[in-house]
């Protein structure tokens, strides 16, 4: 009798369980899609956030981000054999001229900052545009030049020569500061340029952020520049620096994110030009920009406006692509201040917003607008 | 078409055996040297094709480097650079391995010896990357406050000594590189003094001389092991590339103002440049650095080939008289 029932009840859960599975099978066949992207070494540890939170709410997504620079995630976006890129400037226009139709999505910003090493002077020192250029250019050559005197009065600055210290590999960083450079003066932008490696008149070079930091912090009285996360996780002190409102401006994620919203006022459509864009255009004369520290870049994700050019790709996978960039410009967004990063302001989400509803796949829209 | 025949012949007769199919699979492997080695070469030449038209000949005397205004590309200033630290690294290295070499293989006792050449060895396993942080952080502050005060204060007047210290630099990328290389060159220096046959020692022992004479008719029939072992140590600084690009201070210019100046090297232009190298131009004439790095390797290679070879004929010239 009851080895009976056992065996009733072992049939029974047997059927009910392989029903189930194929219920589960049948019905909601999750299809797993895998979209690839590279680019950007800098916003890496945010966007491997986003890959991981992401998974969590949809499990059959895998974004697969390599950072390999963003000057080879800009080759392989044209090349098109990934299915987004991210990199911190945007496409020149002899890039844009390959890669016709493709749309610029800030999604995060960052900042550079100067540090140095004046053994004995712990205090935030002052800088302006002017005397950050003489400086990398090599007219001034020492702390105690009048210049630098007169924006630190009461510092006592050393009668030393001024070592500087620069990145030697290609880098968004690079690329920022000497756009900020070329901004300030026109001697630079004629002579030395910007890029994400130049011909520095001066100075060593570091390999890297870690490169840079090294050689400033065990060379007294050096000078030289690294992105604003690296400073912050490493406790590296950092000056301040003018800006058109006359303030000296601290480097944090408040000042770039004022910085970011005086610039989004000018943003160009997301499928237009945008080899001139830059924050920093936009705030280095910028008398109105009160509290934006002026050296502060977006980092941006490329996508084809039309998913169709891309091969393999299908209407569900573009979907998914479209779906976690938007995700990335808002809920994502929650996730930068913890690592150091500047969450977008609204007008940058809003106008998003209008760049990501231009992506189709095959001329059919992919978000309802 | 013979040897085809020959081995059909074999297998028709059922005379094919292990010997002969061991023969073709290291024949084959052999051969797969060569094919890589042919490979590497095309695609080198074939990745830089735009900057070979562009440039020509120009791309190795020439002393411009602008990948911003005027695009052009040359490696003078790189190829200097290279030879200069791997010469360094040579003239420091070198002298302290033939002395490792010479302590295990002629003094040390046996079990000290194989703890010393563990030691060495593991210097060998240790990433470059490691030698180059290890240089930012400990070497570059020593050799600035201690060794190059010093070393300026003695021999400033000379030109190679004079000018501004900053910590990193030329000679610090040497001195670096010199020891990375001294795992290779003192093990296989050790291992050709122990090769010195035995009957060697005794004679010279026998006529009575001293240790430090026995050590030098080691080292003189020993000579072209070391020139081979020094051709090895070559040829590791002249590819090494992660550690040099972290202490030398990565300036193209056609020469530094002193040994305490910055400088570059080629294997660090391309590992510092190539990943933001954004147009064809730019990474084409980046391959062509390589292509030039493998030349010069090539040619270095070839001389010390020569170098040996000659010696061999001097030296077997003395024995047959």
């Amino acid at each position: 009798m009851n080895r009976r029932i056992i065996i009733v009840l072992l049939v029974a859960i047997t059927i009910v369980a392989g029903i189930f599975l194929a219920y589960q099978q049948f019905t909601t066949p999750q299809r797993t899609i895998t979209l690839n992207g590279a680019g950007a070494t800098f916003p890496f540890p945010l966007i491997d956030k986003w890959v991981s939170e992401y998974s969590k709410i949809k499990p059959n997504i895998i974004i697969n981000y390599q950072s390999i620079g963003s000057g080879g995630g800009i080759r392989q976006h044209m090349e098109k054999t990934v299915y987004f890129a991210a990199s911190d400037a945007p496409l020149a226009l002899e890039q844009a001229s390959k890669a016709p139709d493709t749309l610029h999505v800030p999604f995060t910003i960052g900042g550079v900052v100067i540090i140095y090493n004046l053994p004995g002077i712990t205090k935030g020192l002052n800088f302006s545009g002017e005397v950050i250029v003489d400086i990398f250019i090599g007219r001034i050559t020492r702390w105690n030049d009048p210049r630098l005197q007169e924006l630190n009065a009461g510092v006592n600055l050393p009668n030393e020569n001024i070592i500087v210290v620069h990145r030697s590999d290609g880098s968004g960083t690079t690329f920022v500061f000497t756009d900020y450079l070329s901004e300030v003066s026109v001697e630079w932008k004629t002579k030395v340029g910007k890029g994400t490696v130049v011909n520095w008149p001066i100075g060593l070079g570091g390999k890297g952020n870690e490169g840079v930091a090294g050689l400033v912090s065990q060379t007294p009285y050096s000078i030289g520049y690294v992105e604003f996360t690296y400073a912050k996780k490493n406790n590296i002190p950092w000056g301040y620096v003018k800006n058109a409102a006359g303030e000296f401006v601290e480097p944090s994620l408040e000042s770039f994110r004022a910085a970011a919203a005086a610039a989004a006022v000018n943003l160009p459509k997301g499928d237009a030009v945008w080899a001139d864009v830059s924050i920093i255009r936009n705030v280095v004369h910028n008398k109105q920009a009160i509290g934006a520290y002026p050296i502060t870049s977006f980092s941006y994700f490329l996508v084809y406006k039309d998913l169709k050019v891309l091969p393999d790709m299908d209407e569900e996978m573009a979907r998914g692509l479209v779906e976690f960039l938007w995700w990335t410009i808002h809920e994502g967004q929650n996730y930068s201040a913890e690592l150091d990063y500047v969450p977008l302001p609204s007008n940058v989400v809003t106008h998003n917003e209008e760049t990501l509803k231009m992506v189709v796949f095959d001329g059919k829209q992919l978000l309802k607008g | 078409m013979a040897l085809k025949k020959y081995y059909f012949h074999k297998i028709l007769n059922g005379e094919f055996k292990g010997d002969d199919m061991f023969k073709l699979v290291s024949n084959f492997f052999a051969l797969s040297i060569l094919l890589i080695t042919g490979l590497m070469v095309y695609e080198l030449v074939k990745g830089s094709w735009l900057s070979i038209q562009r440039f020509g000949p120009w791309f190795i005397v020439g002393t411009v480097w602008d990948p911003v205004f005027t695009q052009t590309f040359s490696t003078l200033p790189l190829i200097l650079g290279t030879l200069t630290t791997s010469l360094i690294a040579l003239a420091i290295g070198v002298p302290i391995s033939i002395g490792v070499g010479l302590l295990l293989s002629e003094y040390a006792p046996k079990r000290f010896a194989w703890l010393v050449s563990f030691l060495v060895e593991l210097l060998a396993a240790i990433p470059s990357v490691i030698y180059g942080l290890w240089g930012i952080f400990i070497l570059i502050p020593f050799l600035r406050h201690n060794a190059y005060p010093f070393i300026q204060s003695a021999l400033g007047f000379l030109p190679l000594f004079s000018g501004p210290i900053y910590g990193g630099g030329v000679l610090t990328a040497g001195i670096v590189l010199a020891i990375m290389i001294i795992p290779i060159v003192s093990s296989v220096s050790r291992d050709v003094f122990t090769a010195v046959p035995r009957s060697q020692r005794e004679a010279v022992i026998s006529l009575g001389a001293t240790k430090w004479e026995t050590c030098k008719i080691v080292m003189s029939y020993a000579r072209s092991g070391i020139i081979g072992a020094i051709i090895l140590g070559l040829g590791r600084a002249i590819g090494e590339t992660m550690a040099v690009t972290m202490v030398i201070g990565n300036k193209f210019k056609i020469l530094p103002s002193s040994l305490f100046d910055a400088w570059y090297t080629m294997a660090a232009i391309i590992a510092n440049e190539f990943t933001e190298a954004t147009y064809d131009l730019y990474v084409s004439a980046l391959i062509e650095v390589g292509l030039v790095l493998l030349m010069v390797s090539l040619i270095v290679n070839i001389l010390a080939r020569l170098l040996i070879w000659r010696m061999m004929k001097f030296v077997r010239g003395v024995v047959q008289e």
